[in-house]
């Protein structure tokens, strides 16, 4: 749970601009193996930006990613989902008209060749599905359910199913629980409890103290496109990590 | 013991809830599926009650399939498109465009296998146009950009034609519009026989049904549909797609080109004229969304079938077209009013 763990993922003078705006200047981030990482800030404090550029959407303007302590140019999503590194959208980027399996493995379907043409695997979608499904004692009626059909929480707990279903090393979750019913939200939370068990590396954006406070090792806090602040989560407390977000220290 | 039993009460509860809940949520996929199939086998009850000696003879149903076999393509065409929350308003230009082309070719001598192939690549690289407008040129809307290419296309047709009709076309090129597969061999008449453009929808439905339901691209075109924003994030090249699916458009466009050229053996200005707008009413009759991500190629097909009975149908009872289109549109309002209460069910809000 500490920076003893393996680090995985390391972000260094990370610099973005959009035009003549700055979003992003200079900022450095850590993760290591099994810990979760908060990251806290305004809104426009560059935290979507940043998670933006961890996952390859945006290219930095300068700056470099080091991923279990190499050098990585990402060109695209896929580079970073290649490396193990996955992102959950907080619009879920989930494709509603599809069943729960369906989206968990879109864009990575398993197929099998009859002759020369690939077709869907439909059987193994299915059971990788209720696999997976049931190591994160996720619980929905069945694999084969349109997402359309689900509620908050399990659209939340499918989008984060679908992160991990590759092996993924590090996982970013933008504001996962922003969305949800109260009795939802501490459902989330368990997920990735469960994820940083399994050594996985998680990163959370949010805005919510109670989420940082329950999840989280250590928080860091952007400001005007900064590093502003960064703790272990034992060693600060909630009014701290507030005023930081409103650049008081 | 006291709380043993409530359990067992409870228990009880649970499990009445879930069969009322399963019966109830059982039903609403199967309806969602084949409600537009019940409402196609309701049709043909009505019209065979209607015309019991006309309507289903062998001579008019092979009939309402051979109308309905050009205008089966665009559907299917402009179905893919819808499916991706888009819109093609070309097809009925491309069919023009390549047709013409086809005549043009066809008159200046060239052996039937190219003539045959042509109007498939012509309309091939009009849905190609169209595909890459949208995506490079970033269109704010495939509306837009096919809209100008409806005018585009069929101005180009009229302008290398002249906008003149050019008439008469080898068997080979026919074929597939106006041949016919004997059944003389099972013992039926001469005059039962099975029109190939009947066999070229199923053969064309099945494999675009295969494409769409078991292949990875088709089920991107879906995610496109659903979540265009979730296929991105999924590592979908999404730009790539679409410009497939408007090419298969165009591609189908092509088909019904040849098949026109079949049945009509020539090639005229006006063919395909307002062709679209039967395509799209075609899918959204049969229960694809204009939102995108919903709809079935089964569905397609029942759309298509429901629109040529009717006009058949309606023929043979001599009631004029103009009420046609109002019986046409009222089905289109209907239809979607429906698709509309399946939803409100359907669906989580």
């Amino acid at each position: 749970m500490t920076s003893t763990n393996k680090l995985l993922l390391e972000a260094k003078g990370i610099t973005k601009y959009f035009g003549t705006i700055t979003a992003l200047e200079n900022v450095n981030l850590k993760v290591h193996e099994g810990e979760c990482l908060g990251v806290v800030g305004d809104n426009g404090a560059g935290k979507s930006t940043l998670m933006k550029v961890l996952s390859g959407l945006y290219k930095p303007s300068a700056g470099a990613l080091f991923f279990e302590g190499k050098e990585h140019i990402l060109d695209s999503p896929k580079d970073s989902q290649n490396l193990g590194l996955e992102m959950v959208y907080q619009d879920l980027a989930l494709a509603g008209n599809l069943p729960i399996g369906e989206n968990i493995f879109l864009g990575r379907e398993p197929t099998k060749n009859i002759g020369f043409l690939k077709f869907l695997d439909f059987k193994k979608i299915q059971e990788m599905t209720s696999a997976h499904l049931e190591k994160l004692k996720i619980n929905v009626k069945s694999a084969d359910q349109k997402v359309e059909e689900l509620s908050g929480g399990q659209r939340q707990a499918v989008a984060i199913a679908r992160s991990t279903a590759f092996n993924a090393k590090v996982v970013i979750m933008d504001e996962p629980t922003a969305a949800l019913a109260i009795k939802e939200v501490g459902k989330v939370l368990d997920l990735i409890n469960k994820l940083k068990s399994t050594g996985v590396g998680v990163i959370v954006i949010s805005h919510r103290m109670d989420d940082i406070f329950t999840v989280c090792d250590r928080v860091m806090a952007l400001f005007q496109g900064t590093n502003f602040a960064e703790s272990q989560l034992d060693k600060t407390s909630r009014d701290e990590v507030i005023g930081w977000i409103m650049g008081k220290k | 013991m006291k709380s043993l039993v409530g359990l067992w009460e409870k228990n009880k509860m649970d499990d009445k809830e879930k069969k009322q809940d399963s019966l109830y949520v059982k039903l609403i996929p199967y309806f969602e599926k084949y409600g537009i199939l019940l409402l196609l086998v309701i049709m043909i009850l009505v019209m065979h009650i209607l015309q019991p000696d006309v309507f289903l003879s062998w001579r008019n149903v092979t009939n309402v399939f051979k109308q309905i076999s050009w205008q089966s393509m665009l559907a299917l065409g402009v179905f893919m498109v819808i499916v991706t929350a888009g819109i093609d308003l070309s097809v009925g230009s491309i069919m023009m465009l390549s047709l013409m082309i086809l005549a043009i070719v066809a008159k200046a001598g060239a052996p039937w296998f190219i003539v045959v192939l042509v109007p498939l690549f012509a309309g091939f690289l009009c849905g190609l146009i169209n595909g890459l407008g949208i995506t490079l040129l970033r269109m704010p809307h495939p509306f837009i950009m096919t809209l100008g290419t409806l005018y585009i296309f069929r101005g180009t047709g009229n302008l290398i034609s002249g906008g003149t009709p050019i008439s008469g076309f080898t068997d080979e090129v026919r074929y597939l519009g106006h041949g016919r597969i004997d059944l003389t061999w099972l013992g039926l008449e001469k005059s039962q026989y099975l029109p190939v453009s009947l066999v070229l929808i199923a053969v064309v439905y099945f494999v675009f049904w295969v494409f769409l339901n078991h292949s990875r691209t088709g089920k991107w075109i879906y995610a496109i549909g659903g979540n265009p924003s979730a296929a991105r994030a999924s590592g979908i090249n999404v730009n790539k797609i679409l410009i497939i699916v408007y090419s298969l458009c165009g591609f189908l466009s092509g088909i019904g080109a040849l098949i026109l050229a079949g049945r009509t053996d020539s090639g005229y200005p006006n063919a395909g004229l307002q062709s679209e707008l039967d395509a799209i009413a075609a899918c959204i009759i049969g229960g694809a969304s204009f939102f995108g991500g919903r709809g079935t190629v089964l569905g397609v097909f029942a759309g298509v079938m429901i629109m040529g009975i009717l006009r058949n149908g309606l023929n043979l009872m001599d009631v004029s077209s103009f009420w046609q289109q109002v019986l046409i549109g009222s089905i289109i309002v209907l239809a979607v009013y429906v698709d509309v209460l399946r939803r409100d069910f359907g669906t989580r809000k």
